[in-house]
């Protein structure tokens, strides 16, 4: 009785000593993680909330803040330039997820059919993906030349009538951007899908030919259908990728002629950094984040409606 | 393999070689654009005209790299590419080394240290990756200036890391969960602590995913054009906003081959790394989108 009495505070000395290093322990993996939490929480969702009431301030050189409701979104639909910015989203958008798309399947397809050298192939077709959208502006800024690139070039064989001069046309500037953009992109399109292939059942396949489908007929009905996931992803990297694209647009065509290739990050950035409208420019970059949104979530929320349902 | 040969009729023959044709010419429109940089830029400015985008050079010469290098205007200043080039140099190797180190830590403590929470935080964190980088822009210019990192390198890394600690996270943790957890346990068990865990029993197994996530933001942030003109001066900017001015600046003859020159140097760190670790390269791709 005695004893254990006397044993009892040393092991609750011990007990406590242990949860002190335990909870410590406890702490750390948060302790660890509190800086990115508190770099989160500033940098993003802080700063994304500073850009929102800034939107709603006649900023003009520097933040100020008075507030002017929504005026600046308003002004912001008036504005022509913004439109032009906003259509050329949408064909820019569209043409490039489109042909990003198909032509990544079809390469991704083609691929898949033992080919010799298939590892060389696939390098070639995906290292535009490592450059700078710098780098791909520049360089087609060149080839789409009317004077020295290809226009001239095709010229130069003797079609003397050969017009490609879509870089200094206002209606075609922006399908320079479309080139220029699924050149870096579809080969990683194809990587995806090649994955996607690589991933699907061969019995699946064996099982359709042993019907006596063709083989055009067991892509389209079967293969394809296998890959929805895999179109899914794609179209939501690229069209992020499509609402972010501000270098290609600064290197390839300076968002010109005059602003007939801008984009709504060019827009952005004109107006806050270099044309003194901060307040108009963070009501541009809220639009920009509203449309990330409008793709992000209903694919998160396909996402996470698949995986509890797999 | 029979079903194979006893189908290579005259049909199957052209259709491989239609197969083949299709796939070289899409072969050819990738190579294309470097070639025609790489030509362009080995050539004296004289054999620059029309029509001949694709000729050889005749008397090639190395002369337009040395200009990009070391002479050419940026802008104001004529001091070419190399400056800029180390300037990148200078603010991608901080960034990438911290960003990743904080991302592994992260995943780490995200998978093997569960907490009422924690899945909430890395979905917090996740949307990191998906913002616009035009809503942070002014905020973080106003807040560079606050602490004394406006225009300056330092300011750059920290923007680098801030934003990138969303990907390395991902990468991390993604690779982790994947890590059989009772090896941890029982460390735990006998009392191992957080970090002891993490160097004896995560570290040596994470070579892969920490190649990933080198390569990833090395290629990120050293291809990155919007923060760097948003937050460089003239003395810090990073090497693709330098051969941006380059390309822009407008004085006397266009020199061509001197353009190609510049955005041949400002893409071949980023192209070695592409030939030289290319699995780990598509890896990170398809790791930043599959998603958590």
């Amino acid at each position: 009785m005695s004893l254990s009495r006397s044993v009892a505070p040393l092991a609750a000395g011990a007990a406590s000593r242990r949860s002190h290093s335990g909870r410590l322990q406890a702490w750390l993996p948060k302790l660890v993680l509190a800086p990115s939490i508190a770099i989160s929480l500033l940098f993003v969702y802080g700063f994304m909330l500073w850009t929102f009431i800034l939107s709603l301030t006649n900023s003009r050189m520097l933040p100020s803040y008075e507030f002017v409701g929504f005026a600046q979104y308003a002004r912001l639909m008036a504005n022509d330039r913004w439109w032009v910015a906003s259509t050329n989203l949408v064909v820019f958008g569209g043409l490039f997820v489109a042909i990003c798309l198909a032509l990544g399947l079809l390469l991704a397809i083609l691929l898949d059919q033992r080919i010799r050298q298939e590892g060389a192939l696939r390098t070639i077709y995906l290292y535009p993906m490592a450059l700078s959208f710098i780098v791909t502006g520049v360089v087609w800024k060149w080839l789409l030349n009317p004077g020295l690139g290809i226009q001239a070039m095709v010229r130069s064989w003797g079609f003397e009538n050969f017009r490609f001069d879509w870089l200094v046309n206002p209606d075609t500037a922006v399908y320079t951007l479309v080139i220029a953009a699924v050149w870096q992109a579809s080969g990683f399109v194809m990587a995806l899908f090649l994955a996607g292939l690589r991933g699907i059942d061969d019995s699946i396949l064996k099982a359709a030919q042993l019907d006596g489908a063709s083989l055009p007929r067991i892509y389209w009905r079967v293969v394809i259908p296998c890959l929805r996931p895999v179109v899914f992803s794609a179209v939501m990297i690229l069209s992020h990728i499509a609402i972010k694209s501000f270098d290609l647009v600064v290197a390839l065509t300076g968002g010109g002629p005059g602003y007939a290739s801008d984009l709504p990050a060019t827009f952005m950035y004109a107006h806050a950094f270099t044309r003194a409208q901060i307040g108009l420019g963070s009501a541009s970059a809220m639009l920009m984040l509203g449309g990330v949104l409008a793709i992000l979530i209903p694919y998160l929320y396909s996402e996470l409606r698949n995986r509890r349902h797999g | 393999m029979d079903n194979v040969i006893r189908r290579r009729t005259l049909g199957a023959r052209l259709g491989r070689a239609m197969l083949y044709a299709v796939l070289l010419l899409a072969a050819l429109f990738y190579l294309l654009p470097l070639a025609v940089m790489l030509i362009t830029s080995v050539k004296p400015l004289a054999e620059i005209s029309p029509g001949t985008l694709l000729s050889l050079p005749r008397e090639p010469t190395l002369a337009p790299w040395a200009k990009a290098w070391g002479e050419a205007c940026t802008g104001m200043r004529c001091e070419g590419v190399g400056v800029y080039f180390f300037n990148s140099i200078a603010i991608v190797v901080p960034a990438v080394l911290i960003s990743t180190i904080i991302g592994a830590l992260n995943g780490y403590a995200l998978t093997k240290w569960r907490f009422k929470g924690s899945e909430l935080v890395f979905a917090l964190m996740l949307f990191g990756c998906f913002i616009p980088f035009q809503v942070v822009l002014l905020p973080m210019a106003q807040t560079l200036g606050w602490l004394g990192l406006s225009s300056s390198r330092a300011g750059l890394v920290l923007v680098h890391v801030v934003f990138g600690i969303a990907f390395t996270t991902l990468f991390f943790r993604n690779f982790y969960v994947a890590v059989p957890t009772e090896l941890v346990s029982a460390a735990k068990l006998d009392g191992a602590g957080f970090f002891r865990i993490f160097w004896r029993i995560l570290l040596p197994v994470s070579a892969p995913i920490i190649v990933v996530s080198v390569i990833w933001q090395f290629t990120q942030i050293w291809n990155d054009f919007l923060f760097g003109v948003a937050f460089s001066a003239h003395n810090t900017q990073p090497v693709t906003v330098a051969l941006n001015n380059l390309v822009n600046t407008s004085t006397g003859v266009r020199e061509y081959n001197v353009d190609m020159a510049a955005a041949m140097i400002a893409a071949l760190p980023t192209l070695i790394v592409y030939v030289l670790a290319g699995k780990y390269f598509v890896r990170g791709l398809t790791a930043g989108s599959v998603k958590g």
